[in-house]
């Protein structure tokens, strides 16, 4: 269980000013500016759950993070993890999470990876017993096989991926913290590395808490998602409420061979190109259907395809709504 | 202490898949040292003394000097890159895992290449023994080992003090320099040389003196003075309001986060 | 000429944005200097007539070898650039409508002399005010202003042409490492960088004046002092000169041949 109560966090940096003089002045004389990284952050989840964390760069993820696996500590509010607050008794409270930073590595770079996770299991004292069933199961999930006989410079991004994940899973966590896992993956890393996700999610019931910039990572995983922007919580609900918000629109692509194509203000034209025309539907006044009969009563259709609002573009008209 | 030699096994192992680098790393070293110990020799070749000092005399400090400095460098390696960790990020990996942050920062960074500084500073002090005029009694080289054994904490605490200035300037830094490389540097010669006040300034402040100049003058034999070769325990005490400050610092990356 | 200002400008502004770098590397700077003048004062005072030059002139030589450290430092190398030689990226900079060897020159010289710049004033103002003979005097007379202006410059000159030769050491060998720290020990120890070369034994210092090194900072700085003087300071410029003619020369033709062969094998 992870309750979070009003949490403020809020930090000053020195304002770095373009320009000669101003350099010159900052020398003797520097301002600062406070920024709020987190102004009041409250939410619930429960055990078991799986969170998607999203919101634009600097709105506040990492640092939510930070006070949720106790690195930072905040100016006011509460955290209670599991019956703990991190940063007061961080020894206790690590030993029950999982961290993966996307971008940084805990493998040592230069020996086979299951010299590294041998390494962890010693610092995180796990059991034998318990170390040779839980990597016996992060094997096989990850498909790690070979793998981690292999130095950790030697891997590819999405495998190093996988090893960073089992590494931060040895020791059984019951809350894994996810920042960007599949940033800079590709298509079938991606793929695998969500997989295992829900399979952890599923058989372990880990708590997974996951920030993303990919919104296909939301769709795939979460059935919660967490928006936050400027440091407050925007929107705390389950992905589906957020499709309702979906507009009505969607959008058609037609190929046609003659005739001309009959276009009212249900039906407009986006752009049309030697036989090809994209036209936007509301279907609030007329479904996708009868649009389509519409147009081929009057042209010769030779190819359709319909497209629902993407989930991309669904958060950016989110930021846009909330001006974040 | 078994996962403290484990993580020494892996630094070594991974140190040594660079063995080129390594190897030149240790040259350099041995020659920075070097050509600090032919700036000795051609001075005393042009003065022969200084403060009735002799030269093999004076050896003797630049030898504890070197060996304390590489050995605090090599062991103490995480702290003296301490700013690294803190910007790559390890630092945050370092919190999130249930182990002292002591602990887990001093096995992040064991230097090896440290040992051809250490290499030479031991065949200096092979040379200044028998050559210094030292009569060398058991007492005398119980002497040297505590002077070693001080100076090794000294140093390792100004790497605690430099690591917990890091977490309020990473520019400003620099300073640190005149404590660190600053004692190296001008410890090599007995550090009453430079006058009163920087004698008591090394003594009370940054107590290289502790454990190079007092033990020091009982080993030569310009004080009789037994007790000056247990001097050099005072200097495990100035871990402690450095390693206070590192705790402090610690606090507060917590509460800001840069 | 104008890129090359407006290169030189934004180092230095950009070196005013770090100005806890700047005050921590003068009080550095300033400690170091008295705690080795403390040093040659015990030598001093064990044997005076020991003693290579006057103590005020040894005072100015280490002021000044303190306050000007960052155009004299022989440790320093930009990583960018063995970096873009060892990557092979340096293949993209020869795109860039610039002479290779001027900018990389340039980029260096900026970056000793803004720092230099930032950093001399104020620790040479604080040593003026030393009581003698610890303090910084002027120079001898006019005359060995002047001509120390002059040989400053060139000593810098000097020091950059030859870490260009360490630079593009590193088209020929496989890591530049090895080259680097040997250049750095030898430019170190034979320029007078740990101590002043009048102080080395007579029999070895034609060795000294042998080497490009004595053409970087002891040239300047014993101008300075009047220990090298009239008919003496011109031929130690004149020899710096030389120098400088020589590795530059060096240098161009070491890049020519190493970009022959980038551009025959690309990269």
């Amino acid at each position: 269980m992870i309750e979070l109560k009003h949490v403020q966090k809020s930090f000053r940096v020195a304002r770095r000013s373009a320009g000669f003089s101003e350099a010159v002045k900052a020398l003797f004389h520097r301002e600062y500016e406070t920024v709020h990284a987190l102004r009041d952050v409250s939410f619930t989840i429960r055990d078991g759950e799986m969170v998607g964390y999203i919101g634009p760069n600097g709105a506040g993820k990492s640092s939510t993070i930070k006070v949720m696996s106790g690195v930072l500590t905040p100016d006011s509010g509460e955290c209670v993890i599991n019956g703990r607050v991190p940063w007061k008794e961080r020894v206790a409270h690590v030993r029950e999470i999982g961290v993966v930073f996307g971008q940084r590595s805990q493998l040592w770079w230069d020996v086979p990876v299951i010299d590294s996770f041998e390494l962890i299991r010693d610092i995180y004292k796990v059991e034998d017993g318990a170390y040779r069933k839980t990597l016996a199961q992060l094997t096989e999930l990850l498909q790690l096989g070979e793998l981690i006989r292999t130095p950790a410079r030697q891997l590819s991004l999405g495998q190093r991926m996988r090893c960073e994940i089992a590494a931060s899973l040895l020791h059984n966590p019951k809350v894994l913290f996810l920042d960007e896992p599949t940033i800079g993956l590709d298509a079938v890393s991606k793929l695998a590395v969500r997989d295992f996700i829900r399979a952890i999610n599923r058989e372990n019931g880990t708590t997974v808490i996951l920030t993303t910039h990919d919104m296909q990572d939301i769709e795939a995983l979460t059935e919660r998602i967490l928006l936050i922007g400027k440091g407050k919580i925007l929107l705390d609900g389950p992905l589906s409420s957020l499709r309702d918000r979906r507009s009505p629109r969607r959008t058609l692509t037609v190929s046609y061979a003659g005739g001309r194509l009959p276009v009212d203000s249900d039906l407009t034209l986006v752009e049309e190109k030697e036989g090809r025309a994209v036209l936007s539907v509301d279907t609030d006044v007329i479904s996708v259907s009868e649009a389509i009969a519409r147009l081929s009563a009057k042209a010769e259709l030779r190819d359709v395809s319909v497209a629902e609002e993407s989930i991309d573009e669904l958060v950016a008209s989110l930021y846009r709504e909330f001006s974040i | 202490m078994k996962l403290y030699l484990k993580l020494v096994a892996m630094h070594l192992k991974c140190q040594m898949q660079y063995k080129a680098s390594f190897l030149m790393t240790c040259l350099g070293q041995f020659l920075t040292s070097f050509t600090a110990f032919l700036s000795i020799l051609f001075l005393f070749n042009r003065f022969h003394a200084v403060e009735d000092y002799s030269f093999s005399e004076v050896l003797i400090c630049f030898s504890v000097m070197l060996t304390a400095f590489s050995l605090a460098e090599c062991f103490v390696r995480g702290f003296d890159v301490f700013p690294r960790l803190v910007r790559n990020g390890t630092l945050d990996r370092i919190l999130v895992r249930p182990r002292s942050e002591i602990f887990q920062v001093l096995t992040s960074n064991i230097e090896f290449s440290r040992v051809g500084r250490l290499l030479q500073a031991f065949v200096i002090l092979a040379y200044a023994v028998p050559t210094s005029g030292v009569a060398w009694t058991a007492d005398r080289v119980f002497a040297v080992v505590l002077m070693l054994l001080g100076g090794v904490a000294v140093f390792s605490a100004l790497f605690v003090l430099y690591a917990g200035f890091s977490f309020f300037t990473i520019e400003g830094l620099e300073f640190m320099n005149i404590f660190t490389d600053g004692s190296r540097e001008f410890g090599m010669y007995p550090l009453s040389v430079y006058g009163e006040g920087v004698l008591k300034f090394y003594t009370f402040c940054i107590p290289i003196a502790l454990f190079q100049y007092y033990p020091f003058l009982y080993l030569v034999g310009r004080s009789d003075d037994v007790r000056l070769i247990f001097l050099p325990l005072l200097g495990f005490v100035f871990l402690v309001p450095c390693y206070a400050f590192f705790r402090f610092g610690l606090r507060r990356y917590k509460s800001t986060g840069s | 000429m104008k890129k090359y200002l407006s290169f030189f400008r934004i180092r230095f502004a950009a070196g005013l944005q770090y100005r806890a770098a700047a005050w921590a590397g003068i009080s550095t700077q300033f400690a170091w200097g008295g705690m080795t003048l403390l040093l040659y004062r015990a030598f001093y005072e064990t044997d005076a007539a020991a003693f290579p030059m006057t103590f005020d002139a040894l005072s100015s030589y280490i002021w000044l070898q303190q306050s000007l450290l960052a155009l004299f430092m022989a440790w320093y190398f930009d990583d960018e650039i063995f970096e873009s030689i060892t990557s092979g990226g340096v293949a993209y900079e020869l795109c860039r409508p610039c002479d290779l060897y001027a900018m990389w020159f340039v980029k260096n010289l900026a970056i000793r002399f803004s720092r230099a710049a930032l950093r001399c004033a104020p620790i040479l103002l604080v040593a003026a005010f030393l009581p003698a003979p610890y303090g910084m005097s002027l120079p001898a007379n006019g005359a060995a202003g002047v001509l120390f202006i002059v040989s400053l410059l060139l000593g810098t000159l000097v020091l950059v042409a030859f870490s260009m030769l360490v630079y593009l050491s590193a088209f020929y060998t496989l890591s530049p490492m090895g080259v680097r720290i040997l250049a750095t020990s030898a430019a170190e120890f034979f320029s007078g960088g740990l101590i002043p070369i009048p102080f080395f034994p007579e029999p070895l210092q034609p060795l000294f004046y042998a080497l490009p090194f004595a053409s970087t900072q002891n040239t300047p700085f014993l101008i300075y002092t009047g220990y090298l003087g009239g008919r003496e300071a011109l031929g130690g410029i004149a020899v710096q000169l030389l120098w400088l003619a020589g590795l530059v020369l060096a240098g161009r033709l070491l890049i020519r041949r190493a970009l022959k062969k980038v551009v025959v094998q690309g990269g």
